[in-house]
């Protein structure tokens, strides 16, 4: 077994970790958190099948940045959607045998690698030509469309430039999921995109890649609008009331 | 066109989003409350010593409270999507008034102080110290936010910029730092019953003056009664109702609707003040203790129904809130919502068919409707989403004949806010008032040129009050701004109207 191999082995699994805890703590704590009044944006579903169709269409849609601007709105779909397709591409590494539905979108993933990348291009370029968001722009702001951007060239380069070893990858990654430790193909490129996936990863849940968390949770969007209807008092502020009354 | 000491921006009909001017709007600092009105809320009069630990402590106590703040805090990814919404950027372009910019200076402190990132990463995620100088930022930018919502239509994760805004108020009232009119209306409704400060007396001949002036209008004795026990529905309306023009045209109509429906009503000098400043400052606390004022009423004066007049941030609290904060109403007749609009309770006599209505008595006018921001995106009138959109459009066009809507786009839920809301509708922020006004002076102006709009109907105190003020900048009159309910008095016809006045007397006794 290769250093390498050990090495980036360690850092899924750390990387693994720290992703999955992280998320976990992050939804404990919004979930955990009241919220004590009815706030969402009117007009608003007045049932929960209503908010369940309103979150659909927020997530799978980007409703409300469709409303706000249509080349943002672009640009985040060709990369959202482009994002998703790979991802969905990458399970034909993990499982076996390898579900028909993964087989049929192996073309189409392979492709929107260039949609992602596009997408984030895009992104980028915005925070540099339009005076309001370069205002906005952080330093980290960058760094995580840079890591991205690589994150998605380095996977493109790989399939369409410098193949790896394809078996021997998918080998690798099912010993990662079942702790038995498969040698990792040596490929630069594949390493190189290998560790910025995990630090991707590792840096997820305390960044604001969290916002895919974050949107269920936003009051104004998951509320139903009901208040006439029904009290909705937070623990606390049922204490209040015990105390005055 | 009224004089200004600052430049009033230009008009077009078209809202053009200006290139970002950094620090336009950085000297305008709202006057700040003097210790006895700070303690009268229960925040400290002076700031204390440790103001900063005593502010990070108060961030904390609400991050555990909200979950709309904790969640907007860490959901921004610096889209953009908002940064051309708020109409305090597209009239000032100082970036500071930009949605995300101005959520940032309470974010940036956030990180620096609860977050990982932000500890060990400061400059790399733009934490900062909270310093007086970042306390300055906060003072001068949360009040430039009308908190209208406008934002939260346009953003990905619903962000508000208002929650943030309140949340920022409150965190500086909890270190002394508290502005003047917000808070010390707050403690004349405290004292007294009402945002102006008008005692019993007061309102008792305001309204006996009203009922002189229905009857020698009309010659019909309609009856605007205080404090009487035992009527059916007590109306719970804005103080501005009582005097202000064209609020108390609005007050006149509410009086002649409930008058030709044979229903008992009755005002409240102990809760004469539909507005809820609480709301303003973030303060939950305050928020209840004016609302408890309206179940006090309710319970003495014994009524079945309450309904509240034309006021937007106070049908925000009265709508979503009133229920939770000062419920349970189940005293109240179950037949009817708690509480309800009076946009509401006239649609509904309206489609009955129990008002005798002639539209023709407005044809002098080509009347537009501005929705009000925070009834637009915080509310809803009858069963139906969007109801708070179509109800007041259908009591208008019930009584004009000449309506027309504003372009798309500045119109229901996205409603550009008068400019004036969120606690900001003081003399010492005109400038302010004045240019966050431009989106909605633009769109007035368009469909003036367009379809020769002569008026502007508004359901809102404070809509009215700031556009009587500040559209003479922009060249019109300030009597072009009429209330809904005003356009129906205009055009209802009492019965008996114009047959004298005997008769009339004894059906004005019947109604009480």
């Amino acid at each position: 077994m290769s250093f390498l191999t050990v090495l980036v082995a360690a850092l899924f699994y750390l990387a693994a970790v720290i992703f999955v805890t992280g998320v976990v703590y992050r939804i404990w704590l919004y979930a955990k958190v009241p919220a004590p009044l009815r706030i969402a944006t009117t007009p608003a579903p007045v049932t929960k099948g209503g908010v369940v169709l309103r979150m659909f269409r927020e997530v799978a849609f980007f409703e409300s940045l469709f409303k706000s601007n249509k080349l943002l709105w672009i640009l985040a779909a060709l990369f959202h959607y482009g994002l998703a397709l790979v991802l969905f591409r990458h399970l034909r590494y993990f499982l076996d045998p390898v579900p028909m539905v993964v087989e049929l979108a192996q073309p189409f993933g392979k492709y929107a690698a260039f949609a992602m990348i596009l997408g984030l291009l895009g992104l980028w370029a915005r925070r540099f030509v339009i005076d309001r968001v370069r205002y906005i722009t952080s330093p980290s702001d960058h760094l995580m469309l840079g890591l991205l951007v690589l994150i998605g060239l380095s996977g493109a380069l790989t399939t369409f430039v410098a193949h790896t070893d394809i078996v021997a990858l998918k080998d690798f990654a099912r010993g990662l999921l079942t702790f038995d430790l498969k040698p990792l193909p040596g490929d630069p490129l594949l390493v190189i995109h290998l560790t910025l996936v995990a630090v991707l990863m590792i840096v997820f849940p305390y960044s604001k890649l969290l916002h895919g968390v974050g949107v269920f949770f936003s009051p104004t969007r998951n509320m139903v609008d009901n208040p006439r209807e029904q009290r909705h008092l937070a623990p606390w502020a049922r204490k209040l009331e015990e105390e005055k009354s | 066109m009224a004089k200004a000491n600052f430049e009033v921006p230009e008009i077009t009909g078209v809202t053009e989003v200006p290139a970002v001017q950094p620090d336009t709007m950085a000297h305008l600092e709202t006057f700040r409350a003097k210790p006895e009105f700070m303690e009268a809320l229960g925040f400290p009069g002076e700031m204390p010593e440790d103001w900063k630990e005593k502010a990070i402590e108060a961030m904390g106590d609400l991050l555990k409270k909200y979950r709309s703040l904790q969640v907007f805090l860490d959901a921004c990814v610096k889209c953009g999507a908002c940064t051309d919404k708020c109409h305090y950027f597209l009239g000032t372009a100082d970036p500071k008034n930009m949605p995300v910019a101005r959520q940032d200076l309470l974010r940036k402190v956030y990180r620096r102080y609860f977050t990982l990132a932000g500890k060990f990463f400061p400059k790399l995620v733009g934490a900062v110290d909270l310093t007086e100088e970042v306390l300055h930022d906060w003072y001068n930018y949360y009040h430039q936010c009308s908190q209208c919502r406008r934002c939260s239509v346009f953003c990905p994760y619903g962000i508000d910029t208002a929650e943030i805004s309140m949340a920022a108020r409150e965190i500086m009232d909890r270190i002394g730092v508290g502005d003047k009119y917000s808070n010390e209306i707050i403690g004349k409704v405290f004292r007294i019953g009402n945002n102006l400060g008008l005692p019993e007396p007061a309102l008792a001949d305001t309204l006996e003056g009203l009922e002189e002036d229905v009857y020698d209008d009309t010659g019909v004795r309609v009856r605007y009664p205080l404090d009487e026990k035992g009527a059916e529905i007590l109306l719970v309306t804005p103080s501005a109702d009582f005097f202000a023009e064209p609020h108390v045209d609005g007050l006149m109509g509410y009086g002649k609707v409930f008058h030709e429906l044979g229903v008992s009503w009755t005002l409240s000098s102990y809760a004469s003040e539909a507005a809820n400043f609480g709301m303003f400052i973030g303060s939950y606390e305050n928020m209840r203790k004016v609302s408890l004022r309206i179940r006090k009423a309710a319970l003495d004066l014994g009524v079945k129904r309450i309904v509240f007049g034309e006021c937007g941030h106070a049908w925000r609290v009265a709508y979503a809130f009133l229920n939770t904060l000062a419920g349970p109403f189940d005293f109240l007749d179950p037949n009817y919502p708690v509480p309800q609009h009076i946009c509401e309770f006239t649609w509904e006599a309206i489609q009955a068919g129990k008002l005798n209505l002639d539209p023709s008595a407005n044809d002098d006018m080509v009347v537009t409707f501005h929705d009000s921001c925070n009834v637009a995106r915080a509310t809803r009138m009858g069963d139906k989403p969007g109801g708070q959109f179509e109800i007041p459009r259908n009591v208008i066009k019930a009584v004009c004949n000449n309506y027309v809507d504003m372009p798309h786009g500045t119109i229901k839920e996205a409603t550009f806010c008068c400019g004036g809301g969120g606690g900001l509708l003081t003399d010492d922020l005109m400038e302010l008032r004045v240019k966050g006004a431009k989106p909605r002076m633009d769109a007035l102006k368009s469909v003036t040129e367009e379809y020769g709009v002569t008026h502007m109907a508004a359901i809102c105190a404070i809509c009215k009050s700031q556009f009587t003020k500040v559209i003479p900048y922009y060249g019109f009159d300030m009597d072009q701004i009429v209330s809904v309910h005003q356009l129906v008095s205009n055009a209802i016809i009492l019965t008996g109207e114009g047959e004298g006045g005997e008769e009339e007397e004894e059906s004005a006794e019947d109604a009480a």
